[in-house]
């Protein structure tokens, strides 16, 4: 923070990316002022009437927002329904508590509950609550239909906004929200982030300047800065990183927007690659045609040990609900070589690159693998999945991972759980799967050119000394990927890549001619390999 | 199971195959349904002693059923087997979007 001349800057953490310029409004969280109790009837009747205010004002704002902003809001308006929590209340009335407080005190004991639980799920529920918490107090303390009144474009302060409070607020002439406590996860980061309104979280303390005058206030959701009463030479330097962040996002929108790839006539699929389910994130990934690679080995990385069935089942779901229809192809666990993992790699190998690694781990470890496949097993019935095995030598293996898989279908099935067996791939990564790749009955062949390249060329892609021979377009290693897409265009199995090479430019022309045309790259990535493929469509250079 | 006092007592058991058990949206989905019939409609999670009004939301995420716990269910009145039935069939289609 710095003070005097140069205005004020305070620093928190990114919750949606944008600019804001505008107003500042601090909003004041806690509703003041105390109520006046009347009758038992009249308490009786103020919050019945409460209630049936606060019940339309919701309704209102869900059927503003749709979508998934009013699933949020539905589990207020079901529980202002649930006659047997609003009668225990009037209850309480009737032994005197005025209405305020006893609808207070109904709402805080939930809100306790949900707040003792072990579940993160319904923690985060909590903060529905205290939303329809504070909207009835405030209607009973007579500030009904009192929408938050806020210039257009302003810059919102708050300790912390609840979702409908949010989506009181009107957004269509921009402006920003900045909050000093809050979450990047929260429900209202969610609703930011889908109406691109720039929103910085945990920004701690404010100093509070002439706060009823509303001084100018900058918020730049990208480096997680608000900036009150701005120097001219503050509002400069704003203002240029507003222009930069436009510029990028305009180009590479305008790319990622156009219809799909497509090359010589002949459209080109462009997938993600995905380390963990944050990644999906990342505002270009909805502009892939699927995730070409959902990585699982960050499941092993958590604490506690080897992940149980269920984080992991709810790991692929939420992939899969991201995807809607688009395919996803998910790896199965890929540890082993240079990634060890307590408890299930095999310690003291010689060499470990070539070693109990990939689906060799997994098929001698079959009590952990079994527990992945069930998780898949499950996952596959909720939206376009399939399944990859990584460093697969033979066909057998292909085979004994595919004989664990159906058994581990068919009990789930017999145990009255939906299941099903997805479709099927490998890995082409180890040469001799690349020579053999006729041999395999894969619905499927993704190519890792990182591992594909490193064993050709019998080159550790670690050591920084032989990097002038671990060149991915060797001769020796375009042909292998040539022989792939030969395969798989003849036999009418889709071949994609999924490696390095995919979202390096300089390797895209190689690999267009080895016949690829599917490739799996980083989000990051996406935008500029999208526009390379266009230049090279075009007749042009790599540029 | 017949009881000559109330009518005839009709009951269900299911599991829960959601993947994270009982929470909002499975429980307005729950409670939605059963306000539809003029049943008297409980429920508990196998082994649980007390039975809770299928039709209060509160009640029904105080009940914290698990993934794959058995859910019990219980309806007596003019349309209790059809109210049975169809909680029955939402919960083992494990609350699909469109319950109508």
């Amino acid at each position: 923070m710095q003070g005097g001349a140069t205005g004020l800057a305070f620093r928190g953490r990114t919750a949606s990316i944008g600019f804001a310029h505008g107003p500042f409004v601090r909003v004041n969280a806690g509703a003041s002022g105390e109520r006046v109790a009347g009758s038992l009837v009249e308490e009786a009747l103020a919050l019945r009437s409460a209630i049936d205010v606060a019940s339309g004002q919701i309704a209102d704002l869900a059927a503003i927002a749709g979508g998934e902003a009013a699933q949020i809001l539905e589990f207020q308006v079901a529980l202002l329904d649930d006659e047997d929590f609003i009668e225990a209340i009037f209850a309480s009335i009737g032994e005197g508590s005025p209405a305020d407080v006893a609808w207070r005190s109904a709402l805080d004991e939930q809100i306790a509950d949900y707040n003792s639980a072990e579940d993160e799920y319904l923690k985060a529920r909590s903060s529905d609550l205290a939303d329809l918490r504070d909207r009835v107090v405030t209607i009973l303390r007579g500030g009904e239909g009192q929408v938050l009144k806020i210039p257009s474009g302003a810059v919102v302060c708050a300790d912390d906004l609840p979702p409908s409070r949010f989506l009181e607020i009107d957004w269509s002439g921009g402006g920003g929200l900045a909050l000093l406590r809050g979450s990047p996860t929260s429900h209202v980061a969610m609703l930011a982030r889908a109406r691109g309104i720039p929103m910085v979280v945990q920004i701690g303390t404010i100093t509070e300047v002439a706060a009823e005058v509303g001084p100018m206030a900058l918020l730049d959701g990208e480096g997680a800065t608000l900036e009150l009463d701005p120097s001219a030479e503050q509002l400069r330097l704003f203002e240029k990183r507003r222009e930069t962040h436009r510029k990028s996002r305009a180009s590479a929108r305008a790319i990622l927007q156009r219809p799909t790839a497509s090359w010589r006539g002949e459209r080109i699929k462009l997938f993600i690659n995905i380390q963990r389910v944050e990644d999906l994130e990342h505002a270009d990934a909805q502009y892939a045609d699927g995730i070409g690679l959902m990585r699982t080995e960050f499941l092993l990385a958590e604490r506690g040990g080897l992940p149980d069935e269920e984080t992991q089942f709810q790991a692929y779901d939420a992939v899969l609900r991201w995807a809607d229809r688009r395919p996803v192809t998910i790896r199965t666990f890929d540890a082993g070589g240079d990634k060890p993992v307590p408890g299930f790699t095999q310690d003291g190998e010689a060499n470990p690159f070539l070693g109990v690694r990939g689906l060799r781990l997994c098929l001698a470890r079959p009590e952990i693998f079994a527990i992945q496949l069930r998780a898949l097993a499950r996952a596959a019935v909720r939206g376009n999945l399939k399944v990859m095995f990584p460093m697969v030598t033979s066909a057998d293996e292909l085979e004994a991972g595919r004989k664990l898989f159906a058994d581990v279908v068919q009990r789930l099935q017999a145990d009255g759980i939906a299941a099903m067996l997805p479709e099927l791939g490998i890995m082409v990564e180890v040469p001799a799967a690349a020579l053999a790749v006729t041999s395999f009955r894969a619905a499927f062949f993704s190519i890792g050119s990182n591992d594909l390249a490193q064993y050709v060329l019998a080159c550790d892609r670690s050591n920084g000394a032989l990097a002038p021979l671990m060149d991915p377009l060797h001769p020796a290693v375009l042909e292998l990927i040539a022989r792939t897409a030969e395969h798989g265009r003849r036999a009418g199995i889709s071949v994609s890549l999924c490696g390095d090479m995919a979202g390096d430019p300089r390797c895209l022309p190689a690999l267009l001619n080895c016949g690829l045309r599917e490739l799996s790259v980083n989000s990051s990535a996406l935008a500029q390999i999208k526009q390379t493929i266009d230049r090279l469509s075009s007749g042009g250079g790599l540029g | 199971m017949l009881d000559k006092a109330d009518g005839q007592i009709f009951t269900g058991n299911v599991r829960l195959v959601h993947a994270v058990g009982m929470h909002a949206r499975p429980a307005v989905k729950l409670t939605k349904l059963a306000k539809k019939f003029q049943a008297q409609i409980s429920v508990r999670v196998a082994g649980a002693t007390d039975w809770i009004n299928a039709k209060s939301v509160a009640k029904i995420m105080a009940m914290r059923a698990a993934h794959g716990s058995t859910i019990e269910i219980k309806a007596s009145g003019s349309d209790a087997e059809a109210a049975v039935a169809a909680l029955v069939n939402l919960i083992t289609t494990d609350f699909p979007d469109e319950v109508s």
